[in-house]
């Protein structure tokens, strides 16, 4: 089904009776090309850009839920490049570039708007590393700025500017980040592989593996077992207990992290602002609700849910950028579980066995990532070959000594 | 949380720093044949389990020792909490 203007207005006079299913509830085929765990953003996306750019057929997609229900319905819907490491920046700029053309793409309205991402800072030495951070942006490709306090205020008048404690000094400025809606996401992507050709099943829970003599042949699933070429995994914050079923030790921690939204206000905020003093990011949906989040919870957990501490925590660092958002009332909180890898940085690699595939270790900012960690994945999928852009993501890098760490925090995951 | 320290009783989590799995106070020896295998595997493989997990927490915030607490991932519900120093003691290692 192609979604057009034309389409909607015939709808719209025939009682909307005529829209098709988004996505098929297919039958399971006993042996697919390539099968991919994990019904996610980053799943469904590796499966659409399989089927589109690299012309595989016959590819499955098994979520143990339903769409979206998972981190992609769970993030606080930024996308953004701006990193340090020439690793990440190069990857996460291809990102941001598949994402202003995506809606075309997928035919999907994801409600991408680029309405600028501004990260503010409040010292010297934080504007000398906000700079460096910029340059190594703009060296990849990407836009930056770095504003001055005027000009911040010009944009944002309602920021604490005199704050004894943190004083906003400036900003470092993405004109091209901003947010998209996340659900749309996973529907448009599984929309787009649908209509391909993908066979996306929803409530089906790999249980195991099939592995013959070091080649893996297939998954066993609550719904039977089903063979493979080779299969793919992007499950996020469930890598770990997926792949022990191959008996693998990930470099991973899952960790909890708690998005928060307010009640919805009147047009405030125009664009994604994050505090430099403390961990605090907030944008604006186009509901009206204020949409923002801080650091992860700090212990191992597959809860989905977190503490009251951290939202203490979160409100604190909000309250001190923006004074004016303590009178709004809090509406929602949810957890998502991440994938929290050894140096801060994904992995997309091959494993040990033949015909396993591994995609994890997104951290807490896997949903920028999606589309680039999609077409990634699927390259190496379909050509054995990692993707020049994400060669460095490998699996054996910390036995090797190549560690992507944008922190420069160490083996310490909760600290990325 | 409440964290029922051993010496202290009930205090709340927020009160603690987190390290990781337990499995960090077995540090691999350095001598042994396989011991750069051993430290990679130490310093960054995690079993990382969906269930009970035994693991480091230090009380930063009051007494300053380092606890080992079993805990469930999924419930976040509190089995047992042990001082790691006697938890060291009884592995037969030295207080390091």
């Amino acid at each position: 089904m192609y979604y057009n203007v034309l389409k909607i207005l015939k709808e719209g006079l025939n009682d909307n009776k005529g829209w098709k299913k988004t996505w098929q509830n297919p039958e399971i085929k006993k042996k697919y090309d390539v099968i991919i765990i994990g019904g996610g953003g980053h799943g469904l996306a590796t499966a659409f850009y399989l089927a589109k750019e690299f012309k595989i057929k016959n590819i499955a997609v098994l979520e143990k839920n339903w769409i979206g229900g998972g981190n992609v319905g769970r993030n606080t819907t930024i996308i953004r490049s701006n990193y340090l490491l020439n690793e990440n920046e190069a990857f996460y700029e291809f990102s941001l570039k598949l994402w202003e053309t995506l809606e075309n793409k997928i035919n999907y309205n994801a409600m991408v708007s680029q309405r600028g991402v501004l990260n503010v800072f409040h010292s010297d030495a934080q504007r000398d590393s906000f700079v460096r951070r910029g340059n190594s942006m703009i060296i990849n490709g990407a836009d930056a700025e770095l504003f001055d306090v005027d000009k911040i205020k010009s944009i944002y008048p309602f920021l604490d500017y005199d704050n004894a404690r943190f004083p906003i000094k400036g900003g470092l400025f993405q004109k091209r980040g901003g947010s998209v809606r996340h659900d749309a996401v996973a529907w448009g992507y599984a929309h787009a592989a649908d209509e391909l050709g993908v066979d996306i099943i929803q409530n089906c829970e790999v249980t195991g593996f099939k592995i013959k003599s070091g080649t893996c042949i297939g998954v066993e699933t609550n719904k039977g077992d089903i063979l493979a070429n080779k299969i793919g995994c992007a499950v996020a914050g469930s890598s770990s207990v997926l792949m022990s079923k191959a008996n693998m030790n990930l470099p991973l921690e899952s960790h909890v992290l708690q998005a928060f939204v307010s009640e919805s206000l009147k047009p405030l905020i125009p664009g994604v602002i994050t505090f430099g003093a403390g961990h605090f990011y907030i944008s604006q949906s186009d509901k009206g609700g204020l949409v923002f989040g801080g650091d992860i919870d700090g212990y191992n957990s597959y809860a989905q849910r977190g503490g009251m501490d951290m939202l203490e925590d979160v409100c604190e660092g909000g309250l001190a950028l923006m004074p004016t958002i303590g009178k709004a009332r809090l509406l929602r909180m949810w957890g998502g579980i991440m994938d929290m890898s050894m140096d801060g940085s994904p992995i997309i690699d091959k494993t040990h066995i033949k015909g396993l595939y591994l995609n994890a270790g997104w951290c807490y900012g896997g949903f920028k990532a999606t589309p680039a960690s999609g077409w990634c994945f699927a390259h190496l999928l379909a050509k054995d070959d990692s993707h020049s852009l994400s060669e460095n993501f490998q699996l054996d890098r910390f036995k090797n000594g190549y560690m992507i760490d944008e922190k420069g925090q160490g083996a310490q995951p909760n600290l990325h | 949380m409440i964290i029922d320290h051993p010496l202290l009783g009930p205090r709340d989590a927020s009160e603690f720093i987190y390290l990781g799995d337990a499995s960090l106070l077995n540090r691999p020896n350095w001598d042994e044949e396989k011991s750069e295998d051993n430290f990679y595997k130490y310093l960054y493989l995690r079993e990382n389990v969906a269930g009970m997990h035994k693991e480091l927490w230090f009380h930063q915030q009051g007494d300053r020792s380092w606890l080992v607490i079993s805990r469930n991932t999924v419930t976040h519900e509190i089995f047992k909490v042990e001082l790691a120093t006697e938890l060291k003691k009884n592995m037969g290692k030295s207080n390091d």
